[in-house]
């Protein structure tokens, strides 16, 4: 199958549209489980008749004859002939994901699997096997299926085509051109086939005074020369086969005029006289249905662009500079004549919230509702309780919170990972939960909201709860943590975050394939993020995601080392102190560690690590800024704290190489360069250097 | 002047493909994504041809091809559906709403053109 250029480049746009669609059938589809409205069916149909009507239009064959099946079957349950069962709905969820998988393969040039494909029509035809229900207008149902096939086939025309030419009397009914159906139109285009001849028939014309002039007076008895196939005089008053009495006869043979009855408009299929009193009472069966329509707005109404991605983040980083600029200018004010200060400085006010503004809608452009992650869940809970035998409500809040796409692409797998462990080993069989006096039925909930400057989401399960005893057994057996180390409540739950734990008894097929939740917790904090579980043991566990809104930008807290300025993310930072020389010791006489309330934290010492010379060395004269990572805890030494302001962050990755302890560098209102801190990587680092440090400390 | 037509389909790539064709056939493509939009868009400013699909959200094109009619500016402008060949159903109900008449899908770009050049 091979396109010409630009219709190649509207197919993409019809992959991404058929995916869209499949979602939007795939969520629809779930919701029938509850109630079979006749809204959302008609959504569902819709999708699939799109998904056939694009495929049949650029050819992928395959595609829009499977799709046909189902947009049978959906119609069927639409007109309430077919009842809408489970099995019915499981067939049609593997039949979206059968025919996602065809589009992927269909756009990658790729074999189709043809044997699923092929097991999948055989349900689906098996089902429209099964006889229908009683049809609340049969006739109208009758003649949709029927007339397509009369209306191709009409047998015994071909063998008739032994004439000279047709003659035709053509006696439209008043009203034909109120639809513009034109009869010099159709003229035109009869003249192209052959000798034409067309006399009108102005007998019903009244005199002029009583003319209207919208109404048709005229008949029109044609002729017209040559072997013309009569499938093409037919296409040519295919439109107007209702509002006309039509004859048409071959010139030149008797058997086929006498075949053709007179005063029949010729192109009705057979039993379609009744063709307006049917569309009429469809129209009526169909009435509340368009009536119930706006009332439903679906989500993805939304107006919406496509933009790629790459030219937004160009976009984001011209306006970076322009921030940069801005600084840089607010700065220079400082040193000119005091007497044209003020308007400049009004000038540059303005322009500092105008770019200001500015930012803030390009960033909302990389934005998308975290609905995008979220709506992949109904169908795994209600493909996993299935297969776990187990009853669960999913309950989804806030999708409508905007955040970062990148950030929310690869939050999706984690969320994946822990809606499948709440419900594999958070949520209880229902028998168990009975036994509890539970309720059978399980709740998991995704919920996300905005905190502060960052996006909070949180998984919550009213199952049995972390069973703390035994992760305190387990660390403890692995040697995670000193045999004799007391945590609280929460410390032991947060244990299951850590390398090389798993407290599955047996690895399941659902969850426990080796992504640990150290896997999790890793990428979330590569987003900058933060995770943490609570739970209570009979009553369910939380856990509980922060994430910034974007990656391109983040809220940043400056601090100096001698005469180098650093960036450390304010999300990473608890709090900053000064301490005393009593709480400072050396371990193996070069890791400092100082300690902090009932724990000792390692020092991180900026100016060794980059080989600056700082204003002092030691930890008691300057300030210790306690950051947090992965759940562990460091001091970075600075001389002082700068301002706090959003910095735009520049990937030293793509100019240069990837560095240990630097996640990437701004430009300050200066001009200058600032690194920025890269603190899970330090933390590593100290916290490996420092090694047992907790374990001597208690 | 070229002529103006109105293309109404929620499918984005249909509209691509509509626009695409008749726009290198010289005509000026209005889009609208559903009945609703469409009729605004009717209102709003004149056409010489609507070209219409029946399945969308909010109005459905039937609807919309009724609606048109009862506009003074629309009475005679034609109106064609975009159909699948089983719906006969639709034509019928195209029909006796209004419309001119319709296209068969799939269609390719000469059938488009064709159809199109039937009427305007």
């Amino acid at each position: 199958m091979t396109l010409d250029p630009e219709m190649a480049e509207i197919a993409k746009v019809f992959f991404q549209e058929s995916r869209e669609g499949l979602d939007v059938m795939e969520s629809g589809l779930l919701s029938l489980d509850a109630t079979a409205d006749t809204e959302n069916i008609n959504t569902i149909f819709r999708a699939a008749h799109s998904i056939k009507g694009g495929s049949a239009t650029f050819g992928f064959v395959e595609v829009a004859d499977f799709t046909h099946g189902v947009e049978t079957l959906l119609d069927q349950m639409r007109n309430g002939v077919r009842p809408v069962t489970p099995e019915a709905i499981q067939t049609l969820l593997q039949a979206c994901d059968c025919l996602r998988e065809m589009v992927a393969a269909t756009e990658a040039e790729k074999p189709l699997d043809k044997d699923r494909i092929a097991a999948l029509n055989a349900d689906i035809t098996h089902i429209l096997g099964e006889p229908v229900h009683q049809a609340p207008t049969p006739g109208a149902h009758q003649g949709a299926s029927d007339a397509g096939a009369v209306d191709n086939a009409r047998p015994g025309i071909a063998a008739l085509n032994q004439h000279s030419g047709w003659r035709i009397a053509f006696e439209p009914v008043a009203d034909l051109l109120r639809v513009r159906n034109e009869p010099t139109r159709m003229f035109a285009e009869l003249e192209g086939m052959g000798a034409f001849t067309a006399r009108a028939d102005v007998s019903r014309l009244p005199p002029l005074d009583e003319l209207d002039p919208e109404t048709c007076y005229l008949s029109w008895n044609i002729e017209i020369a040559g072997e013309i196939p009569r499938a093409r005089l037919d296409e040519v008053f295919d439109w107007v086969d209702s509002r006309c009495r039509l004859e048409i006869v071959p010139i030149g043979d008797s058997a086929a005029a006498a075949a053709e009855p007179a005063g029949n408009a010729a192109p009705h299929p057979p039993g379609a006289a009744s063709a307006d009193a049917r569309s009429a009472a469809a129209e009526a069966q169909r009435g509340p249905a368009i009536a119930a329509a706006p009332a439903q707005k679906a989500a993805g109404e939304s107006g919406s662009i496509r933009v790629a991605t790459e030219k937004v983040d160009n976009i984001i980083n011209l306006v970076g500079e322009l921030l940069i600029t801005q600084s840089m200018l607010s700065g220079f004010a400082d040193g000119i004549d005091p007497d044209d200060l003020d308007r400049l400085r009004q000038g540059l006010s303005q322009l500092a919230r105008n770019t200001r503004e500015l930012q803030e809608s390009v960033m909302q452009i990389r934005m998308l509702p975290i609905s995008f992650a979220f709506n992949r869940f109904p169908r795994i809970v209600h493909d996993l309780s299935r297969k776990l035998g187990k009853k669960v409500e999913l309950k989804l809040s806030g999708e409508g919170t905007e955040l970062d796409k990148t950030v929310l692409e690869k939050i999706s797998d984690p969320l994946v990972h822990l809606v499948r462990n709440a419900l594999d080993h958070g949520l209880e069989s229902p028998d168990r939960r009975l036994a509890a006096g539970k309720q059978e039925t399980g709740t998991i909930e995704l919920a996300a909201f905005h905190e502060g400057g960052n996006i909070i989401i949180e998984v919550r399960d009213d199952g049995a709860g972390l069973n703390k005893p035994k992760i305190l057994q387990k660390a403890r057996e692995r040697a995670l943590i000193a045999a004799d180390m007391d945590l609280s409540d929460e410390q032991i739950d947060n244990l299951i975050f850590m390398p090389g734990f798993s407290t599955a008894e047996q690895v399941s097929d659902v969850s426990g394939r080796g992504v640990g939740m150290d896997v999790v917790r890793r990428n979330i904090n590569d987003l900058g993020g933060h995770v943490q579980i609570s739970s209570k043991e009979g009553l369910g566990s939380t856990i509980r995601i922060r994430l910034p809104l974007t990656l391109a930008i983040l809220d940043g807290q400056l601090v100096r080392v001698g005469k180098e300025v650093y960036v450390i993310s304010l999300l990473a930072i608890v709090e900053t102190i000064q301490v005393g020389r009593e709480r400072v010791n050396t371990l193996a006489g070069r890791t400092e560690v100082f300690r902090l309330r009932d724990e000792y934290l390692p020092v991180i010492k900026l100016c060794d690590q980059f080989g600056v010379e700082p204003d002092s060395r030691s930890a008691t004269d300057g300030l210790l800024v306690v950051v947090e990572a992965d759940g562990k805890r460091a001091g970075v030494l600075v001389d002082e704290l700068l301002a706090q302001q959003q910095v735009v962050i520049k990937s030293l990755e793509s100019n240069f190489k990837p560095v240990s302890g630097i996640a990437g560098a701004t430009i300050l209102g200066d001009g200058t360069v600032a690194l920025i801190i890269d603190v899970p990587d330090f933390i590593r680092e100290a916290v490996k250097r420092s090694g047992a440090v907790n374990a001597h400390a208690a | 002047m070229a002529k103006r037509i109105l293309a109404v389909d929620d499918s984005a790539s249909m509209r691509q493909m509509v626009l695409f064709t008749l726009q290198g056939a010289g005509y000026e493509v209005l889009q609208a994504c559903d009945g609703l939009e469409a009729l605004g868009m009717a209102r709003a400013s004149t056409v010489d041809l609507v070209l219409t699909d029946v399945h969308m959200p909010r109005m459905d094109g039937i609807t919309l091809v009724r609606e048109l009619r009862t506009l003074p500016n629309y009475k005679f402008v034609p109106m064609l559906i975009l159909t699948t060949e089983s719906s006969q159903q639709k034509k019928m109900d195209g029909k006796s709403a209004g419309a001119t008449g319709w296209i068969v899908k799939p269609f390719n770009p000469p059938q488009l053109l064709a159809t199109v050049a039937r009427v305007i």
